[in-house]
């Protein structure tokens, strides 16, 4: 009896070290983004880098510290297919915001 | 919180599952709480808020041809004399991923039923978001004091002051908010309403420690949002 209470008890809450893990891994990867902007990388590099450890600090937090990752599917597709539109926002704007600037440059300064 | 057991039914794992779940003729989220799967669901509205906000500021800083002020100097602060670059910003950063640890921490002792561990992690939490708000409080007013504003400001680009406080204002307005309920909580689950299954307000439901958990989804969700805020505002 006592048993498996005990083992209903592990199923239902995580180790703590998976808890410490995360957390750790969240401090070393903000860090690694602050020494982006304190070496003073530029172009390319610097956005890949930012955006590189950006998700996998989201990655993270969604997956362990919210719990995502043992969700059952059912809950996890309704929550991350709709993020697709955000995707589709920002090409569009993207798109935008050039067209923008382009017409900006062109008319205030060529004049059209 | 995983694997929900059904008497009688073996749930199905993965997209099977899924399927099988959404087409039962029944609750579609087996075995969450309805309020975790009403926070989500509050939490991905929110999401969309904040990508209007970001996508607008990408927007704006795209398409104007004046140069957009350098966050690396706008930020710095002077430790000793010596101005370091996003000095107080990475202090927040780490000041809301510690209290987001602790959080998840307070999350799982609670199931755990240990009240008094949940209680002061739930308080560690508070105090980590009253920081956040506090330095956060200073970093608005050292701008203002800077002469930032919404519609114009010395470095460069009259949109950056706008999208700036909008955007770190609504999140500070959600941190804000989060420490409010953290309090709430943190005096709930000390006095015991969680292990009695004391009612709570406007509701029939009885207290329970999943409760902690959905007050951790929307406080995680704030340092979500802070990771993307630090990457595009702050880095980009």
């Amino acid at each position: 009896m006592e048993e498996t209470k005990k083992k209903e008890d592990q199923s239902s809450t995580h180790k703590i070290g998976i808890y410490l893990w995360i957390w750790g891994l969240l401090f070393v990867l903000s860090f690694f983004s602050y020494l982006v902007d304190w070496y003073q990388f530029q172009g390319m590099l610097r956005w890949s880098l930012i955006l590189f450890f950006m998700f996998l600090k989201a990655g993270l937090i969604m997956a362990f510290f919210m719990h995502l990752y043992w969700e059952r599917y059912a809950l996890v597709n309704v929550l991350l297919w709709p993020m697709t539109a955000i995707v589709c926002f920002v090409a569009l704007m993207v798109a935008e915001g050039k067209y923008t600037l382009f017409s900006r440059l062109f008319y205030f300064f060529v004049g059209g | 919180m995983s694997d929900p057991k059904i008497e009688g039914f073996e749930l199905e794992k993965g997209f099977r599952g899924m399927a099988k779940d959404t087409g039962s003729d029944q609750t579609m989220f087996k075995g969450v709480h309805w309020g975790k799967a009403m926070m989500w669901i509050f939490l991905l509205s929110d999401t969309f808020v904040f990508s209007c906000f970001l996508i607008a500021y990408m927007k704006g800083r795209a398409s104007t041809p004046v140069e957009w002020p350098n966050p690396s100097e706008v930020f710095a602060l002077d430790a000793f004399g010596v101005p370091v670059p996003l000095l107080l910003i990475a202090l927040m950063t780490f000041v809301l991923i510690t209290s987001s640890g602790t959080m998840a921490l307070a999350v799982k002792y609670g199931y755990e039923r240990n009240r008094k561990m949940c209680g002061y992690l739930i308080l560690a939490t508070a105090l980590g978001g009253l920081t956040f708000v506090g330095m956060q409080a200073y970093e608005w007013s050292k701008l203002i004091h800077e002469g930032v504003r919404p519609w114009e400001n010395p470095f460069g680009a009259a949109q950056f002051g706008s999208f700036f406080f909008m955007i770190t204002g609504f999140h500070g307005t959600h941190v804000s908010i989060g420490v409010i309920f953290l309090f709430i909580y943190c005096y709930k689950v000390f006095a015991g309403h969680y292990d009695e299954g004391k009612r709570g307000w406007f509701t029939k439901m009885k207290g329970d420690y999943v409760e902690v958990e959905i007050l951790g989804l929307y406080w995680h969700f704030v340092d979500l949002v802070w990771v993307f805020i630090f990457a595009f505002f702050y880095l980009w």
